[in-house]
């Protein structure tokens, strides 16, 4: 399914807006023209988006230790059909991710599958132990783009600190899971008066916000001490931000021009903690679903651009795992193959959400809070693409993903924009079996 | 007497809490739970109406008196019981919920009765399963016949709860009968206090008045009931010391003096005594301890009932 191709007609949207019709040439990875040519396939694709390729910063693809859950074959095969070009993988897989071999050989893995592109975060801490510092230096040149401790919130603030001054040195950010354990203490849901009704233990939003303040009083401090002659400044990620007050407090840090960035979660954005009346772990995630309140400010934020980015915190488990109760059952969401549609349909088609802005959250955004190059929809650039078809509609149903976790809190709702092809420098590495792509 | 019963409104089929439940619902169990308590005063104590049903007793956490009760009372009305516990079951070796209860399922089930140290299981088999689901304490969540039984034991003491005040002490926050009791009483009419330390107080419970002052929840209180504290609280840091939760919350004669004059006592069981209660005032004549566990067999015969045959009939 190689070679040229022409998509004729097709709607060129990205994050310097709505462009309108062009007849866009792919060959040799890139695009090659914006006013049609000559190719071995043409596409009618009149009624269709086309964008840059979307870039997840933060996806759980198991891999290696945890293949029962998901491994880089499927969790790239998701991504692909969701309509990502580009994933970072975390490292909290078992062993953690923090040799430059491992990184090597998952990126040789990935490249061998042909799927979306792999870009793993390393850990901060070797084992992710939260004491000795990994090898930034080795694991950059092996190909890890940020390092982070993810779900073992990096405790003793010293550390972080260490880490964020190091991996500084080559170009490294540093990610982190804001959520302070003591005020956590156990919770499996917002904390609240629906949490005190239900019976079950709460993570209030203030393990959120106590965290990320602390966090930025480092980054502060070690910005301070900064040696004259560093190339880089240090880069602090907040991971999938979660209230309102936490967004208060990253805003600020970043009128004071505090070098910090944060993403959201598509689970935060479409569903609210009243989720968990029906006591259903599937809506168990971590941070937890918060009020409306919460979710609105969050819009609001990655409207206004102070929340960079969205990261689908995709996070698979087995049937079983996620079928026992509401404490046991693991915290996680599968989102790679709905992430897009599902924010498409209930930020864009139901709430206004200016959709270019949107897809920047999906690709420019990501890529610079990684340090990547945005993709332009113009000539000579890479054509690492989504194909998207805002017109049909389609129910989302678990069963028929590409991921090995199938379910779903979205399961049955119904969503358009669903992405119908995926290039990766030009490689069609999903087409849509309904989608017939002409000779 | 039985075929009296059938005469039934529509139930909800499951017994989770109470939130699917109305006041006329309630009436109605305890119109029934009265017969079963004169079923209980016969020489013979059992009668056919349960013939035929198989109830399943899964109890995912330890329990002796609500698993007693539960399979006594399905016994007590000719039902055969099948009776699992998780401490010596495959979910020990590792089977999920899940699969655990599609394999009870298999062997002809016709309802279950659930207890499980996590809030949410219930109801998650009813989920999974299309039977009637009873729950048995689910995690810090409900114990619905808990809740009926401290209820119907109240009405038996005081005739009605309308207007009535009714203090609930000890660790409310992690209490699945305090949860139960605070959604029944009020539907009832009765005025629900509920009082601990502030650590072991939720703020998000309706219908019910929160205080940390031991002297306002007693003051005039129509019935008084105390919670087992749970020592593992001290260990989580909930709670300073042992004497320090005496000092403030035990339930002493002297500050039972605070309520009504003879308002009756309720324990759910298991009791600490010395620590929840001063030892000796579970034995007193206001003391309802005793009358709860028994009236608990024919609150659990009327839900066992009610949710097999009565709803079958409506």
């Amino acid at each position: 399914m190689q070679g040229e191709i022409l998509l004729k007609n097709v709607r060129l949207v990205d994050a310097s807006g709505d462009r309108g019709p062009a007849d866009v040439l792919i060959g040799e990875g890139k695009i090659l023209a914006l006013d049609g040519g000559n190719a071995q396939r043409t596409l009618d694709a009149s009624g269709l988006i086309l964008c840059p390729g979307f870039f997840d910063p933060h996806a759980h693809l198991r891999e290696p230790g945890q293949e029962v859950k998901e491994d880089l074959e499927t969790g790239l095969t998701a991504a692909a059909r969701g309509g990502y070009t580009d994933v970072v993988s975390m490292p909290n897989t078992t062993p953690p991710v923090d040799h430059p071999e491992v990184v090597a050989a998952l990126i040789k893995k990935a490249r061998q599958i042909g799927q979306a592109r792999l870009h793993p975060a390393a850990a901060l801490t070797q084992g992710q132990e939260g004491k000795l510092l990994t090898e930034a230096k080795l694991l950059k040149e092996a190909g890890a783009v940020m390092l982070t401790d993810d779900g073992k919130t990096n405790e003793d603030a010293g550390v972080l600190a260490l880490g964020l001054t190091y991996a500084a040195s080559w170009g490294l950010p540093v990610s982190v899971h804001a959520e302070d354990a003591g005020l956590r203490r156990g919770g499996v849901m917002n904390e609240g008066p629906l949490s005190f009704r239900l019976g079950l233990p709460g993570n209030p939003s203030a393990a959120e916000a106590a965290r990320i303040a602390r966090d930025l009083e480092i980054v502060r401090y070690v910005l301070e001490r900064q040696t004259q002659d560093a190339r880089h400044d240090p880069r602090l990620h907040i991971q999938h931000l979660s209230t309102a007050r936490g967004l208060q407090l990253i805003r600020q840090a970043k009128a004071e021009g505090l070098p910090v960035t944060t993403e959201v979660g598509p689970h935060h954005l479409t569903l609210t903690h009243e989720r968990l009346e029906s006591l259903d772990p599937v809506y168990k995630v971590a941070p937890p679903l918060r009020t409306q309140a919460d979710l609105e400010a969050l819009i609001q934020g990655l409207l206004d651009g102070s929340i960079d980015c969205i990261g689908t915190d995709h996070a698979p488990h087995t049937q079983a795992e996620k079928e026992q109760d509401l404490i046991r059952a693991p915290f996680g969401i599968p989102s790679l193959e709905v992430a897009f549609p599902l924010l498409y349909t209930e930020l864009y088609l139901k709430r206004g959400f200016p959709l270019a802005t949107l897809i920047e959250r999906f690709t420019d955004g990501p890529r610079r809070v990684l340090g990547f190059r945005p993709i332009h929809l113009e000539e000579g650039h890479e054509a690492s693409l989504t194909l998207l078809d805002p017109k049909s509609e389609r129910a989302v149903d678990p069963a028929g993903f590409a991921s090995k976790a199938k379910f779903s809190p979205w399961a049955g709702w119904r969503l358009s924009g669903w992405p119908v092809m995926t290039w990766v420098e030009g490689r069609e590495v999903f087409v849509h079996p309904s989608f017939a792509v002409g000779a | 007497m039985i075929t009296e019963l059938t005469q039934q409104t529509t139930l909800p089929k499951h017994l989770l809490d109470f939130q699917s439940w109305s006041r006329k619902h309630i009436e109605d169990l305890f119109e029934t739970a009265k017969l079963m308590q004169e079923v209980l005063s016969r020489p013979v104590k059992k009668v056919p109406a349960l013939t035929g049903f198989t109830v399943a007793t899964v109890f995912f956490e330890n329990s002796t008196r609500t698993r007693l009760s539960f399979e006594l009372a399905a016994r007590r009305m000719s039902a055969d019981v099948l009776s699992f516990s998780a401490a010596t079951s495959s979910l020990a070796k590792g089977e999920s919920y899940k699969d655990t209860l599609l394999t009870l399922d298999a062997m002809g089930i016709d309802a279950y009765v659930i207890r499980t140290d996590a809030a949410g299981v219930p109801y998650q088999a009813v989920r999974w399963l299309g039977k009637p689901i009873i729950n048995a304490g689910d995690g810090w969540r409900a114990h619905p016949t808990q809740a009926l039984l401290d209820a119907f034991s109240l009405l038996e003491r005081l005739g009605s709860l309308e207007g009535r005040k009714i203090a609930i002490v000890g660790d409310i926050l992690h209490s699945r009968v305090a949860r139960s009791n605070a959604e029944l009483l009020p539907m009832l009419g009765a005025e629900v206090w509920l009082c601990g330390p502030a650590t072991l107080l939720p703020s998000g419970l309706p219908k019910v008045t929160m205080t940390t002052h031991l002297h306002e929840a007693l003051r005039d209180a129509d019935a008084v009931m105390a919670l087992r504290l749970q020592r593992e609280r001290m260990d989580k840091g909930l709670l300073p010391s042992l004497p320090e939760y005496v000092a403030g919350y035990q339930i002493t004669q002297e500050r039972l003096g605070w309520a009504k004059p003879g308002a009756p006592l309720l324990h759910p069981g298991p009791m600490n005594r010395d620590v929840e209660l001063e030892g000796t005032l579970a034995d007193a004549a206001q003391s309802l301890i005793e009358r709860q566990v028994a009236n608990g067999q024919a609150v659990r015969m009327a839900v066992l009932y009610h949710l097999l045959v009565g709803r079958k009939s409506a």
